[in-house]
């Protein structure tokens, strides 16, 4: 089966490109970025700030058991409804720093819709410290899940 | 008998999982990655010895230092590496669907 979520990494670039198609119409897809409600539903964070607007800005924080463990924010650069967002992204307390996402809504047919995310870091170091952050989740479930299989075992 | 060593056993161990992350941006001697840890230094020598027996590391010699790398190709390929990422994206989009086709039907 066809990954539907697709990312490009190419090496010794400082960029990512990620596409995914949807089964919805691309102002559904396009709402879900710019509702507040709906974003925080999808998201999974609390929408402390959005401005949907040329030179708006956003702030979004997560918290987990009363602490704030998500803080993020950004400005918008330019928002064309159900075409395109050019926004900043900086994840606080992260090594990544801000980068640049050029967001692209594109419409298929009428009840599907393509969006293309490129995000540009301030280097490829900065991309890589992305691209770790799920990668050292997913070594710690490695684990984990080694560590199931030989508790099951004994 | 010496079981041979592989990738499942190389990251079961904290220290080496922090060897593992601190070298996917950079290549470290060896006295560089352990001034990282509070760990003495023969254990991570140890440890960067199991890392590179399990190809997770590659060793190169740069005029009398050794510059230890991280080897994405045993994790078979780089886009392996970005999996875990492209996993993360999936299962957010898969939300957005899911909360607009609801949003859709209200």
């Amino acid at each position: 089966m066809e990954q539907k979520t697709k990312i490009k990494a190419e090496e010794g670039k400082q960029e990512l490109i990620i596409t995914r198609e949807f089964d919805l119409p691309v102002e559904l897809l396009f709402k879900a970025y710019s509702e507040t409600e709906l974003v925080a539903q999808w998201m999974g964070t609390k929408v402390i700030k959005l401005e949907n607007k040329n030179h708006g800005s956003y702030q979004f924080e997560t918290s987990y058991n009363g602490n704030v463990v998500f803080k993020a924010n950004g400005t918008i650069h330019t928002f064309i409804p159900d075409q395109k967002i050019i926004r900043t992204f900086e994840m606080e307390n992260a090594l990544i720093g801000v980068q640049l996402e050029f967001l692209e809504f594109e419409k298929k047919t009428d009840d599907t819709s393509k969006l293309t995310i490129q995000i540009i870091y301030k280097s490829e170091k900065h991309r890589a410290e992305q691209l770790k952050l799920p990668f050292a989740a997913g070594l710690n479930m490695a684990h984990n899940k080694l560590q199931e299989l030989l508790v099951k075992l004994k | 008998m010496n079981l041979r060593r592989d990738v499942f056993q190389a990251i079961a161990d904290p220290t080496r999982r922090a060897i593992l992350l601190l070298l996917t941006t950079q290549s470290m001697t060896a006295g560089a990655i352990a001034s990282n840890f509070d760990t003495a230094r023969p254990t991570v020598s140890k440890h960067l010895q199991i890392l590179t027996e399990c190809e997770l590391l590659k060793q190169e010699q740069q005029g009398r230092e050794i510059h230890y790398h991280f080897n994405p190709n045993k994790m078979k390929e780089i886009a392996d590496f970005i999996e875990p990422f492209r996993q993360m994206w999936d299962a957010k989009f898969d939300k957005l669907e899911e909360v607009m086709k609801k949003y859709k039907n209200k």
